[in-house]
């Protein structure tokens, strides 16, 4: 019979913390991740799926190369490669100063850069599809009323293909942090490796796993009540989203 | 520098592989047709009148996709077996993680088949159920004979666009160190140190298989004749 014992996570772990301390750490650091990876995606997104719709062939060749490279390829494979394989390839000092780091930041800047990448090729797949859906006749009206192309993309283009790609992005916003359970396989002490490790120390795996997925849970719900403020601050009276 | 070496992919590595990749084609393959299995049910379950059930069904599919597969994962490689072990009085030693893997991925995936199954039922307009019900079909015949063949149409390019996520997905194994294409690779570098060369090999294995599968899903993308037309940005999230 199991027995269950839900003070584990307030007994001592002997390092002078609690289980519970381990958890919201992780919790912490999942967090932290999901946010910079975020950002990254945010920026890099934006201005590739941009490039994928400029006139200039070359640029649309390369951006379209940078999302069909990143969404091809298993998350873990980029994640390995961000950590075994960048660092050996870096020019020298680089790479040395990246080996010599300390293994945590080491483990985090690798996780939440690849997180970042990853995510990036999939917002800029969703805001070219936003200024696809414009059918080029906002471009033709802005262009026409004296704008340059830039200040077409920056005051016309860019600003409704993010309202029209509100939805999809806002899941992507939840999908950032679940993906960045990823990064444990690198080491990286974030939530879903510190409920691994606090099974493994306390051998109650029905209360540590329980924990970490409400926890999971909620950091799900708080993303999309974030998202549904964003929403609704952004939204243009009779203007269409997509589903 | 670095100096490459893939003098390692050779007769004795190919093979390991090759028989890596059978593993990857497993899950995948089992999770694909199970997951489309369960992810129908739970898409009926969702649309029936009786409110538990539809309740039911929400709450499955909203759990599984709120939570990371690699969380999913390891209650299934570290908890489940354990329960399992106890419960039908199995031996430690019975080696359960390929059922344990095929039984996590089939009711992840499941959550994800059912909204897609979902979204193209919704597809076909409701005037083509409402129109075979005219002519005096059960509720049943209508959706077997008249609204599912529309829907199937519908949603195959989604279905195959989330096989290819599946296929990649199934590297997350690693957990259990059940050795796919992925674990195996990752393995003879590690021995080999040639860590580097198997970790791009991999990728470029892995590109390869998904970047051809997406370029059939994108073939497949513009909807048969008569379709109604599913939002494009919503298929892609």
């Amino acid at each position: 019979m199991y027995h269950w014992n839900w003070g584990i996570f307030l007994s001592p772990t002997g390092t002078g913390q609690t289980y519970v301390g381990w958890l919201f750490s992780g919790l912490g650091l999942t967090v932290a991740l999901g946010l910079i990876a975020w950002i990254v995606a945010l920026v890099l997104g934006t201005a590739v799926g941009i490039a994928r719709t400029v006139p200039n062939r070359a640029v649309a060749a390369a951006a379209g190369a940078y999302v069909e490279i990143l969404r091809n390829v298993p998350l873990m494979v980029q994640l390995f490669t961000f950590y075994f394989v960048v660092p050996e390839l870096l020019p020298g000092d680089l790479g040395t100063a990246m080996k010599h780091m300390n293994p945590v930041a080491q483990q985090f800047i690798a996780a939440a850069l690849c997180l970042g990448l990853y995510t990036s090729a999939r917002i800029a797949e969703q805001v070219r599809s936003g200024i696809d859906s414009l059918a080029g006749h906002s471009r033709s009206a802005a262009l026409a009323l004296g704008f340059t192309l830039p200040q077409a993309y920056r005051h016309v283009l860019v600003p409704l293909a993010f309202r029209i790609i509100m939805p999809p992005l806002s899941s992507e916003f939840m999908t950032v942090f679940k993906n960045s359970a990823v990064a444990s396989m690198i080491g990286l002490l974030e939530l879903a490796a510190q409920g691994r490790q606090l099974v493994d120390y306390t051998s109650q795996p029905y209360e540590a796993f329980i924990a970490v997925t409400v926890l999971y849970l909620a950091l799900n719900l708080s993303a999309l009540r974030v998202m549904r403020f964003v929403e609704a601050k952004t939204r243009v009276p009779g203007f269409a989203t997509a589903k | 520098m670095y100096h490459f070496d893939f003098s390692i992919l050779g007769g004795s590595t190919i093979p390991v592989l090759a028989e890596g990749m059978l593993v990857t084609l497993r899950i995948t393959g089992t999770a694909l047709v199970a997951g489309v299995v369960i992810g129908a049910l739970l898409a009926m379950m969702r649309g029936s009148r009786v409110r538990a059930v539809a309740w039911l069904a929400a709450a499955y599919v909203n759990l599984f996709r709120s939570v990371p597969l690699v969380m999913v994962l390891l209650w299934f490689f570290l908890v489940v077996p354990q329960f399992l072990q106890s419960a039908l009085g199995l031996s430690p030693a019975t080696d359960v993680r390929m059922a344990s893997a095929l039984v996590a991925y089939s009711l992840f995936e499941a959550a994800y088949f059912a909204e897609i199954i979902r979204a193209g039922i919704a597809s076909v307009s409701q005037g083509q159920m409402d129109a075979a019900r005219a002519l005096g079909m059960t509720r049943m015949a209508a959706m077997r004979l008249v609204v599912l063949p529309q829907a199937l149409r519908n949603m195959a390019p989604m279905v195959l666009t989330q096989a290819i996520v599946l296929f990649q997905d199934t590297a997350l194994v690693y957990v259990s160190a059940l050795a796919d294409f992925f674990g195996r690779a990752y393995g003879i570098g590690e021995r080999s140190g040639r860590l580097v060369e198997m970790l791009l090999f991999a990728g470029a294995v892995y590109f390869a298989i998904c970047f051809s599968l997406s370029l059939a899903a994108r073939w497949l993308r513009p909807s048969a004749p008569g379709a109604r037309e599913t939002g494009s940005a919503a298929a892609r999230s």
